[in-house]
């Protein structure tokens, strides 16, 4: 695949731009411009025990539709989601952006990322792969689908209550 | 230094170093974690000949299998010869084990079937040397326990009346029996293992810890350990307690209990009435428990937790979703609601496991050295079957455990 997934349109650099601008939102606990990045269809999904789960008969971390995704911002947004009250510091890393294909109108986008979770508790290191399906919409692009396989996903986890 | 736990655990209030003491967790494992019973998982897990899967009992390495007989094993993954693991894989399906180290294979059932170049031990059939195994496994509507106590009191007798608690789950099922086959979400606390169990049994901070998803959702669970709320904590004896939601339950609609209607769930209500005629109705309404088994089995409606100690200030919670045989409408539905709840990005859980980590912290604090667990002490009452009651946020259910706990940690070690 080229830097331009040619049916979509999408530049990798565009793609870049906007995963940087997802991680930046989440990290900075900016939960409705995160969660405005999303499409109705929305499907965020953090599998366990590996990457080949069937989400449907098997446990996940989240496995988080629309509805759910802003269930969870609101819960984020009371103040005593206490998980996260007081929020994380966290900072990531994106690297390894690929282009990987294009399905319909979605680009799908593969990234390693490491985020940098410090609270209380200690210090934290998520790393992982995300899969990413990212849709045009007008100027802007929106997210439809994204999973993220931890490397640590058959191992146990402490509380992951941020936007990972 | 002896400790003396009839100082440290009064009848209103326990020693903070209950939570902190390194020698009184190593007292745990040998008193508690090593000798009672302690549940590892669900026959469903392997269920066919040849399935194993491996689990944790505190420290211990264990591999659940099933042997072609059917019979379910719980043998310590260590090989004779060296003790290297004899099996690295979580889960699979195998008659035998192969260490990789020298390549001694083991039958499923722990006998020992060979050992390579064999002229070193005198020939072939020379050395019978076995897996490790736990001394006594039983099962009780198919989850499994281990003992590590060659003898004392049976499964059922460790059970005693949580055992109903346990039938209760498994009615729900049109064929009579759960399965977790969903896969174990594995949660990390920095917190000692009693903070998660005091935890569970607690229907006092509902309405404060889980106040966010609450408001958010709309739910009533919050209502049913309110202070009108008529739900009582039972001290079942032998460390186990319930809160006990069914006097809430009983003024609802049928399946309201899970927080849907029969409407949603058709085949699986017409299933169950069809199955139980009458007592469907009652079944429909009750619902699942809300119980904990001493030490370490917790059934809150849809979700089961397995709790593995790790250090004195390291816990490892392990959930599943319920799943009723029989049942695939319910499935999906359970599956879901559980994997929005529980686990490390639980919309409950991880505000619980939040609340385990402060309390750890807050614990190492030199005053005022208790914590207080008198709530409702004045209120206790005895019900028709004998048991103590609380109201459904009084902390009956930690004071339960605390005294079988004592009991263990004072008897005769063995």
């Amino acid at each position: 695949m080229s830097g331009v997934a040619a049916q979509t349109g999408l530049d990798i650099r565009e793609v870049e731009q906007f995963l940087y601008r997802e991680a930046r939102l989440a990290d900075e606990h900016d939960y409705d411009g995160w969660e405005a990045l999303w499409t109705d269809d929305a499907l965020y999904w953090v599998p366990a025990g590996g990457d080949d789960t069937d989400p449907e008969r098997q446990m996940s971390v989240i496995y988080d539709n629309r509805n759910r995704i802003a269930t969870r911002i609101k819960q984020l947004k009371t103040g005593k989601r206490y998980a996260q009250s007081p929020p994380s510091n966290l900072r990531r890393l994106i690297s390894n952006v690929e282009i990987v294909t294009v399905e319909g109108t979605d680009t799908v986008v593969g990234a390693n990322f490491l985020v940098v979770e410090s609270r209380e508790r200690g210090t934290t290191m998520w790393a992982g792969r995300t899969t990413y399906r990212l849709r045009r919409a007008g100027d802007d692009i929106r997210l439809a689908y994204k999973k993220v396989v931890l490397v640590d996903s058959a191992q146990a986890l402490f509380t992951l209550a941020f936007l990972i | 230094m002896t400790v003396q736990y009839s100082e440290l655990i009064q009848p209103e209030r326990v020693h903070g170093s209950l939570y902190t003491d390194q020698d009184i967790f190593a007292e745990e494992l040998q008193r508690i974690w090593y000798r009672t019973w302690v549940c590892v998982g669900h026959v469903s897990e392997v269920a066919r000949p040849g399935d194993y899967v491996r689990k944790k009992v505190a420290s211990q390495d264990v591999i659940m299998t099933r042997s072609k007989d059917g019979e379910v094993s719980l043998l310590l993954n260590r090989c004779a010869h060296r003790g290297n693991l004899v099996c690295e894989d979580q889960r699979g399906n195998s008659s035998t084990f192969r260490c990789p180290y020298h390549g001694w294979t083991y039958r499923n059932t722990g006998e020992m079937l060979g050992y390579p170049y064999n002229q070193g031990y005198g020939g072939k059939g020379k050395l019978s040397l076995g897996l490790g195994r736990v001394p006594r496994v039983d099962t009780y509507q198919g989850f499994v326990f281990a003992s590590f106590a060659a003898d004392g009191p049976s499964l059922k007798e460790h059970l005693g009346a949580a055992a109903g608690e346990l039938d209760r789950l498994a009615r729900l099922s049109p064929e009579g029996e759960i399965e977790l086959t969903a896969g174990w979400l594995q949660h990390r606390a920095k917190a000692n293992w009693k903070l998660l169990v005091e935890n569970e049994t607690d229907g006092y901070h509902p309405q404060f810890v889980h106040g966010s998803v609450f408001s958010v959702t709309g739910s009533h669970i919050g209502t049913l350990y309110s202070d009108k709320s008529t739900a009582v904590t039972r001290d079942l004896g032998g460390g186990h307690s319930e809160n006990d939601l069914r006097p809430e339950f009983r003024k609802m609609e049928p399946m309201n209990w899970f927080g849907t209607s029969e409407a949603r769930v058709p085949d699986y209500v017409a299933k169950m009435r069809a199955l139980h005629g009458e007592q469907a109705e009652e079944i429909l309404i009750e619902g699942a428990p809300h119980v904990m088994v001493f030490p370490n089995l917790f059934v809150a409606e849809i979700s089961v937790f397995m709790i593995n100690p790790v250090a004195v200030d390291e816990t490892v919670q392990n959930v599943t979703a319920v799943q009723l045989k029989g049942a695939p409408e319910m499935n999906r539905r359970l599956l879901s609601q559980c994997i929005g709840s529980v686990g490390p990005a639980g919309m409950l859980l991880a505000d619980d496991s939040e609340m385990y980590e402060r309390n750890q912290r807050g614990v190492t604090a030199r005053v005022p050295e208790w914590l207080d667990i008198r709530r409702g002490a004045h209120r206790e009452r005895v019900d028709e079957n004998g048991f103590r009651i609380g109201a459904a946020n009084d902390e009956t259910g930690m004071r339960g455990f605390w005294s079988h706990y004592r009991s263990l940690m004072e008897g005769e070690a063995q």
